[in-house]
């Protein structure tokens, strides 16, 4: 019989006051207790709903009974036959839009936590050290670009196929987006550094600083000896409004701020790297970046920060929890709001955004209801710092030095469903393909890559 | 890790490093830059490519002396790792098509300016090379820029070394007396760059500066470097550095890049303070 607990067992966590100031993980993570009772919730439905919820279809309900009866060794082995991330998805994955959408204990109340779960699998398993046997080498070589989630994933896949992968990172850590971009107390970099020395284990090799399209090209890894290349290089591309007043001092993309806080450690005392500690903080955008921005400057110090964004509350692209977990630390929300310009003092340094109220019209391409200016509502919000949170678009640099890879008119590399691109041996999958998505998205297109080289490179 | 193989002091706030790099040499031209963090915890800093050495595999920089970072590499010593160096980033200076050009450097712009200076000359170009600096003590290069120089002017702004003034009075005085340029490269602080267009626009002469912004990753990831160039929002890591300097917004550039100061001035000071008593920790 299972556990007919309306809600989802609570799940550990700093209290907003004391977090609302530290950089250290928000939520704690279930206990052993915690863990059983949750996964006790599962119905273990016969057509399993959450599975199609999946973007990598993990077999949710065979590792959820691992859990109940306390197997979390066997948990693990089934969620990583479909999943090489699970630490990190566990905690970055918008469940609510996934798995946990369909679940079907969501309809009269919350659905079983499969994401916490998910997590207190993949933490238990990295408590212990285990043993990675480094597998026999096949004698081909591939050359993966990007050491974000979907790079991350490729070089696992191939390397335990036995090929030797070399992953090549344009900045000083691996990681990707994982380092620079989410923020410690969402995903301690503890995590991301064990999965990239498990990567190690396996005999992949890591090469900082190379920036490719720069300092090497595509095709001087194919003339180099590698026999496939796979971009995994992400969407990097930071956008601005076009908007008076973006110049000023104090305005940021969403990527240098985050970059400063999270890649170089600006936030810790003593660092080499500045970030302003701004006391007044507008951040502009609803998505799961925009909620990471505003509470690291929430963090640094400030008095007050307040999201803006144009749409309601509904269209947050925002995880749930995120947004919760924000509102609960102070951070304010201007919903139908948009920014139109920033006004600068004397010395060009921010002193206010002018923001306009909006109203949702007709829906857009996107479904989405169309925010439209309501006349004359325009007002000004005091601040020294504003952040620009507005999506993010793949990066020109191996599109500009790599003749005959076809693109798209916005900037993703054309790629099928297994990542072959346009040009013969080389392959591409994540954000790189599909523009700013989702890790678990770039991780299961780098494990349909990897399985696409792998047939590419035994049928030449 | 990148080794340093030579180091040499230029002046008494410039020093010259030649650094083990062979994959940044290998693709390295004129106008380019890299990115270094001297150690595990420093921070990301660009500094243009002075030279390069394909054979040896070597990259040479030139650098002032001017905040932690930059105080903290000038006390590194050949043998010494560069913890991080990454590059050749940016677009190299263009050089097609020229055959007359004044090469304008201004301070420790002339580490960046003297390559750009080679390249031509050693194109064929003819070359007039003006530098200015503060006093004779810091004078950089002059032999280097002699040796690829058509004609070279050297002031000073207190007149002890070469003619007393600023590089737009020499400039001036070149084209008044009917020197004809296809084009003016000038690099140096922001005022000097922004002046020598103001004067070139007089002439309708192009003038290419390059631009040196606060940066971190230089690939385009952040923005910080954001310019505005005729109108439009261009960053220098990428679109750069680079730019036609009759369309460059010096005056934002310049408040852009006072965005750190009081941070840095606490950083250099504590360096300074650190270097003195005989390093950190």
């Amino acid at each position: 019989m299972p556990n007919m607990q309306v809600k989802k067992t609570a799940m550990p966590t700093q209290s907003a006051e004391v977090r609302a100031r530290n950089f250290d993980e928000v939520t704690l993570g279930y206990t052993e207790t915690d863990a059983i009772n949750e996964a006790t919730r599962c119905l273990h439905c016969k057509n399993r709903p959450c599975v199609s919820g999946c973007p990598v279809a993990i077999d949710i309900p065979d590792f959820i009974a691992e859990v109940a009866v306390g197997n979390f060794d066997g948990a693990y082995d089934v969620i990583s036959k479909a999943s090489s991330l699970p630490a990190v998805c566990g905690r970055v994955c918008p469940q609510e839009t996934q798995c946990e959408a369909k679940c079907v204990r969501g309809i009269k109340g919350e659905p079983v936590g499969i994401g916490r779960l998910e997590r207190f699998v993949a933490d238990r398993h990295n408590e212990k050290k285990h043993e990675i046997k480094k597998p026999v080498p096949n004698g081909h070589s591939v050359a993966v670009v990007g050491s974000g989630p979907s790079g991350l994933t490729c070089a696992g896949e191939l390397a335990r196929m036995g090929y030797a992968v070399t992953v090549f990172e344009a900045l000083h850590t691996a990681g990707g987006v994982l380092v620079y971009g989410i923020p410690e107390f969402r995903l301690p970099k503890s995590i991301v550094s064990l999965e990239i020395e498990n990567l190690r284990a396996l005999g992949v090799k890591i090469e900082t600083n190379m920036v490719i399209g720069r300092v090497l090209t595509v095709d001087d890894l194919l003339a180099d000896g590698f026999e496939c290349v796979f971009i995994g290089t992400g969407a990097g591309l930071p956008k601005f409004m076009n908007i008076p007043g973006e110049s000023c001092n104090g305005v940021f993309s969403a990527n240098e701020f985050l970059t400063r806080v999270n890649l170089m450690g600006a936030y810790r005392d003593g660092a080499d790297t500045p970030v302003m500690h701004a006391k007044h903080v507008a951040v502009v955008g609803g998505g799961n970046v925009a909620m990471d921005a505003a509470r690291c400057a929430l963090r640094l110090g400030a008095d007050d920060v307040t999201i803006v964004y144009r749409r309601g509350e509904e269209e947050l692209p925002a995880r749930r929890e995120e947004v919760e977990h924000a509102k609960e630390e102070g951070v304010a929300f201007r919903l139908l709001t948009n920014p139109v310009e920033i006004i600068g003092d004397e010395k060009r340094a921010v002193r206010a955004i002018r923001c306009v109220k909006m109203e949702l019209g007709e829906p857009d391409a996107s479904g989405r209801r169309r925010p439209v200016e309501v006349k004359g509502s325009e007002f000004e919000l005091p601040v020294d710092c504003v952040i620009m949170a507005l999506g993010t678009s793949p990066n020109p640099l191996i599109k500009s030095t790599t003749d005959g890879l076809d693109t798209e008119r916005w900037g993703g590399i054309v790629a099928d469903e297994n990542g072959a691109t346009s040009r013969p041996a080389v392959y591409a999958g994540g954000d790189a393909v599909t523009g700013a998505a989702t890790v678990i998205l770039a991780m299961g297109a780098g494990k349909s890559a990897a399985r696409a080289i792998d047939e590419y490179i035994r049928n030449k | 890790m990148y080794k340093i193989v030579r180091k040499r002091t230029l002046n008494p706030t410039v020093v010259e490093m030649c650094v083990d790099a062979p994959r940044v040499a290998r693709r390295a031209e004129p106008g380019q830059f890299v990115i270094l963090r001297t150690d595990a915890f420093g921070e990301r800093i660009p500094l243009t490519v002075a030279d390069y050495d394909r054979e040896a595999g070597t990259v040479t920089i030139i650098f002032q002396l001017v905040g932690a970072t930059t105080m903290k590499l000038g006390a590194m010593e050949v043998g010494d790792e560069i913890h991080d160096f990454v590059g050749p980033l940016g677009r190299p200076t263009e050089t097609a098509g020229l055959s007359r050009v004044a090469v304008v450097g201004g301070g420790v712009g002339c580490a960046i300016a003297y390559p750009v200076a080679k390249k031509l000359h050693g194109l064929g170009v003819t070359v007039h090379s003006v530098v200015g600096f503060r006093t004779r003590d810091l004078v950089i290069l002059e032999d280097e820029f002699r040796s690829v120089s058509d004609v070279y002017k050297l002031m000073s702004d207190d007149g002890s070394v070469g003619e007393h003034g600023l590089v737009t009075d020499a400039l001036r005085a070149l084209i008044e007396s009917g020197e004809r340029y296809d084009e003016v490269i000038a690099i140096g602080p922001l005022p000097m760059m922004k002046f020598v267009s103001l004067l070139t626009k007089e002439y309708g002469i192009k003038t290419v500066v390059s631009m040196n912004p606060i940066m971190i990753d230089g690939t385009g990831m952040c923005g910080c470097c954001r310019l505005t160039v005729d109108g439009k929002m261009k960053f220098a890591c990428v679109d750069g550095p680079d730019f036609d300097g009759h369309e460059v917004d010096f005056d934002e550039a310049m408040a852009r890049a006072a965005m750190y100061r009081p941070f840095e001035a606490e950083a250099r000071d504590h360096m300074c303070n650190l270097l003195k008593t005989g390093g950190a920790e």
